[in-house]
């Protein structure tokens, strides 16, 4: 077993046994489904709005060639500096180069899990400048050193006393666990860094090609200060971004608010088109957008999945799924977890060090049916172990299933099935719930069912 | 080769196998014809008010569940009175503003220093201020936001920056919903649109302490809107 | 009419009364069964694993012994996605693909069978107790069956229906419950605790598969809780 497998199975051994983790999460995205349900049913028609949603991602990819060109021209008429990356290791060396060419010490971020893909942080710590992020919820995993729990919601594992504790050891902030209160202690620490900060980091939701607009969906307005005091804007995007019209946001922005936050609208939608203008009071000198790859072309290459593209990264998949729920975000291993992490990580990273968290999966399709730009993640998830197995089988499972073949499709042999589960099955206790138990995984926490008395077909012959 | 030449010539080389059209997942939905499915929005969108008193009572019941000030002014007087109210149950000592014609008139009528980010400003002094009072470009009754730009709205900063915004609004600048307010934008600004254009649906907000909500994370706390 | 019924391995093995259950309720309402003995096995375990060939092994001797047939009704909501959507799939681009897409269009799971096709909502059953019901996810999602099951207990004389919180899954997922029995596990808990919520005193369902692994969890942990399959319910 390679070390992500290892890594995955012992931390979900441990998280999905938590029992206070668990009822803590359920408790929150219970909370979260209401609110979220109550928002799609005040659409006219949700199906419908789902179905264009799905529609337009899909003509954004179909001429991803095209949308990218007029974002990019759009864009630079305005004066805004495109960058193209086509991995992470350019895209640092793109972002750590207007940060050298500007002689910045201080970059202050909002939310933006691109830059998680490709480690930025580390990346321009390693080099000496100070990175700070402004979204609460980035800003306290980025104190305990951690990453995000989840791509919407960041620290949605930690209970108040824990940021108390936290706040209070990096920041002085005393024994209050109000959540308003330690929300006011981190306002008042990032206030000071927007104003002193010479970069101003975003990520991106949408990106608009007619009129080349980047758009930011955000509720703290950490986004807003970030893109209105620094002298310098750098906003890094995945590819898949680009949406073709300014009014497909109409449909977009509630459609990621409902599915991200349970939200009709989230407090602040903006959109970035470049940098200040000459009769504009304020905002950036310069605006530098730096369109990331990273691989995301290798599931354009595949048709079958090229509608994991489509993600708006809203987190329903997430916020749904059994196995999230109870082995938890940092259990993945990925910058991008859940369903649609497990769906895309082995395109980004590999599949055959990536492929368990395909497997990890009941194939429930919770996800599949939440998702609001109709991604077919569920399939996708066999699709996976598809691929995984003809790349290179695994053959304990190939030989099992090939001599299962041999024994179901010869009703000779398969007579002796319940008779030999019958001895089988006497024999059991002697090892049971014991290492030796070859049924053990099942049977180190479930009772056995028993083989009948009369199969169905011993029945079935009976009746003559 | 650049990477952007690499890039598009990877795309290009990807897209030459079409992948089908996105499906039908059980749920009822066919797929649509050729005209973008965006310009049929008002078909599934959320329900937006027809008639002028409708979208104010429509706005308005969307500014309370998102816990904004809303008030609805006949008349100048009247914002004059109801913004020395709230003047003075804030103890606001400092107003920062942008030249219009409504917000000059308010800040003339508070009697209090302004600062004017027209013309520049400094950052330390904005973040002093206790109120910044902006125009708009719309209002938008189906989702209770506030369209503003760098133009209407006095730059980037103004309209989040200081602890409280006051948005000034003309009658004439409610609009039904979302699609109504893109195709202003496009309307107003064509190809010349400002460096940043936001709608603004609510006072600034967190949820990333345990889900409870609030206000005020790290933009402005209160968020109140006066439509005359 | 004559009714083709496809018995899984398990059913035939661990829960032979879903299948002498199913075959009385039909008959009793008119119909003729026929029970292909040679077919054993859908194949979906394998293709779940990723090894579609072996899971086409299975899956050919199921095509052509069915070709024939007039419905299919198959008793288990899983089995029935295996045989109705993802035949199709695992058959693309092969000789077998319009073959798969027949079968696919005369296949129904069991209580869809009833509601849908035969607009048969009650079969005289009485089962007097309190009861919730568990949606098998491939016969929710795959399927998208979610009425029809709850149509049959409505008329099921002294049963009394309620809902736990939200359809989830019960964690099995065939391999997935050895291969991660730990989250196999987790899940079967919650669905339990949300099952003991409702005071309910059955979990039934259409999927014989998730009644085992809840069975399994009832069993170790001597839970206040039983299960049992729709057909054994309509049957009583």
């Amino acid at each position: 077993m390679s070390a992500p497998v290892q890594q995955f199975k012992s931390q979900a051994d441990v998280v999905s046994r938590d029992l206070r983790h668990r009822e803590f999460i359920q408790t929150a995205l219970n909370n979260y489904a209401v609110v979220r349900d109550k928002n799609r049913n005040a659409f006219r028609n949700y199906p419908a709005a789902r179905q264009a949603a799905a529609e337009t991602k899909w003509e954004a990819i179909h001429h991803l060639d095209r949308h990218l060109e007029q974002l990019a021209t759009r864009l630079e008429a305005r004066g805004t500096h495109v960058h193209w990356a086509s991995t992470g290791e350019q895209a640092r060396d793109i972002i750590l180069d207007i940060i050298r060419r500007k002689n910045a010490r201080s970059i202050i971020k909002s939310k933006a899990m691109t830059s998680e893909e490709i480690h930025l942080n580390e990346a321009l710590e390693r080099e000496g400048f100070e990175v700070v992020e402004s979204d609460l919820g980035e800003f306290i995993v980025q104190l305990r050193k951690e990453t995000p729990y989840h791509i919407v919601f960041p620290a949605m594992h930690l209970r108040r006393g824990e940021i108390r504790d936290l706040f209070n050891r990096e920041l002085n902030s005393g024994s209050t666990e109000d959540p308003e209160e330690l929300t006011m202690v981190a306002r008042r620490v990032l206030r000071q860094k927007y104003i002193q900060a010479d970069i101003g980091f975003t990520g991106a939701n949408f990106a608009i090609a007619e009129t080349g607009m980047i758009s930011i969906t955000e509720n703290e307005g950490n986004a807003r200060l970030t893109a209105a005091l620094p002298k310098t804007m750098v906003t890094l995007l995945g590819i898949e971004k680009v949406l073709p019209r300014l009014e497909d946001l109409a449909l977009f922005l509630p459609l990621l608010a409902t599915s991200g936050t349970g939200q009709p609208l989230t407090c602040y939608n903006t959109l970035y088109g470049g940098p200040r203008r000459p009769a504009e009071p304020d905002g950036p000198e310069e605006y530098h957008v730096v369109l990331l790859d990273n691989r995301r072309t290798q599931i354009l290459a595949d048709p079958e999945q090229r509608d994991a593209l489509h993600c708006i990264r809203c987190g329903a998949c997430l916020n749904v799924c059994p196995i999230f729920r109870n082995v938890g975000g940092h259990t993945y291993g990925t910058t991008y977890s859940g369903p649609i992490g497990s769906v895309i990580t082995p395109h980004l990273r590999g599949l055959q060090e990536w492929k368990h968290l395909s497997y990890s999966s009941s194939l429930c399709g919770a996800c599949t049916e939440t998702c609001p730009v109709k991604i077919d993640l569920a399939h996708h998830l066999l699709q996976n172990r598809r691929n995984a197995t003809q790349q290179k089988p695994s053959w304990p499972w190939k030989i099992g299933f090939k001599l299962m073949n041999f024994v179901f499709k010869r009703p000779a042999l398969y007579w002796f099935v319940p008779k030999l589960g019958r001895i089988g099955q006497a024999l059991h206790p002697i090892v049971k719930g014991t290492r030796l138990d070859p049924a053990y995984a099942w049977t180190r926490s479930r009772e056995t069912p028993r083989i009948a008395r009369q199969t169905f077909r011993e029945w079935w012959r009976g009746r003559g | 080769m650049s990477a952007k030449d690499d890039i598009l010539a990877r795309v290009r080389e990807a897209l030459r196998v079409p992948a089908p059209r996105p499906g039908d997942h059980g749920d009822g939905a066919t797929a649509h014809a050729d005209t973008p499915p965006s310009h049929k929005a008002r078909e599934y969108l959320p329900p937006a008010a027809e008639s002028f008193d409708e979208q104010v009572a429509q706005f308005s019941a969307n500014a309370t569940a998102l816990r904004a000030g809303f008030h609805v002014c006949n008349g100048q007087d009247e914002l004059l009175r109801r913004l020395t109210e709230l003047r003075d149950a804030e103890s606001w000592k400092r107003v920062a503003s942008h030249a219009s014609s409504l917000t000059d008139a308010a800040c003339a009528a508070l009697r209090l220093p302004v600062l004017k980010t027209d013309a520049g400003y400094d950052v330390h002094a904005l973040e002093t201020c206790d109120v910044g009072i902006t125009g708009c470009d719309a209002l938008v009754a189906q989702t209770g936001s506030v369209l503003v730009t760098t133009r209407s709205a006095g730059g980037r900063a103004l309209s989040i920056l200081p602890p409280h915004h006051v948005v000034l609004a003309r009658k004439d600048q409610l609009v039904r919903d979302l699609p109504a307010a893109f195709e202003l934008l496009k309307r107003n600004y064509g190809s010349d649109y400002p460096s940043m254009i936001s709608f603004i649906t609510g006072p600034s907000r967190t949820g990333d302490i345990e889900r409870i909500l609030v206000l005020g994370a790290h933009g402005p706390k209160r968020l109140t809107i006066f439509l005359v | 009419m004559t009714v083709t019924l496809f018995i899984p391995c398990f059913v035939d093995l661990l829960y032979p009364q879903v299948g002498i259950s199913m075959v009385r309720i039909l008959e009793k309402l008119g119909h003729k069964v026929d029970f292909p003995e040679q077919l054993t096995c859908c194949g979906q375990p394998a293709f779940n694993s990723g090894c579609w060939d072996e899971a086409r092994g299975l899956a050919e001797p199921v095509l052509t012994r069915l070709r024939n047939a007039d419905v299919v009704v198959i008793a288990s909501g899983s089995c029935g996605a295996m045989l109705k959507v993802f035949y199709p799939q695992l058959f693309a681009g092969t000789h077998h693909e319009s073959a798969a897409k027949a079968l696919s269009a005369k296949c129904y799971e069991f209580s869809d069978f009833l509601v849908t096709k035969l607009g048969v909502t009650d079969v005289g059953a009485s089962f007097p107790a309190k009861v919730t019901y568990h949606d098998g996810c491939h016969g929710l999602r795959e399927l998208h069956i979610k009425d029809a099951p709850r149509a049959l207990l409505s008329r099921v004389r002294g049963l009394e229906l309620v809902e736990m919180q939200e359809e989830v899954c019960c964690g099995f997922g065939g391999t997935f419950a050895v291969k991660f029995p730990m989250i196999s596990t987790a899940m079967g808990e919650v669905k339990c605790s949300q099952a003991l919520a409702t005071g309910a005193e059955y979990i039934v369902s259409s999927d014989s598969s998730c009644l085992m692994h809840v069975q399994g969890l009832i069993d170790r942990q001597g839970l206040k809780l039983k299960t049992i399959h729709l057909a054994e319910v309509l049957a009583s």
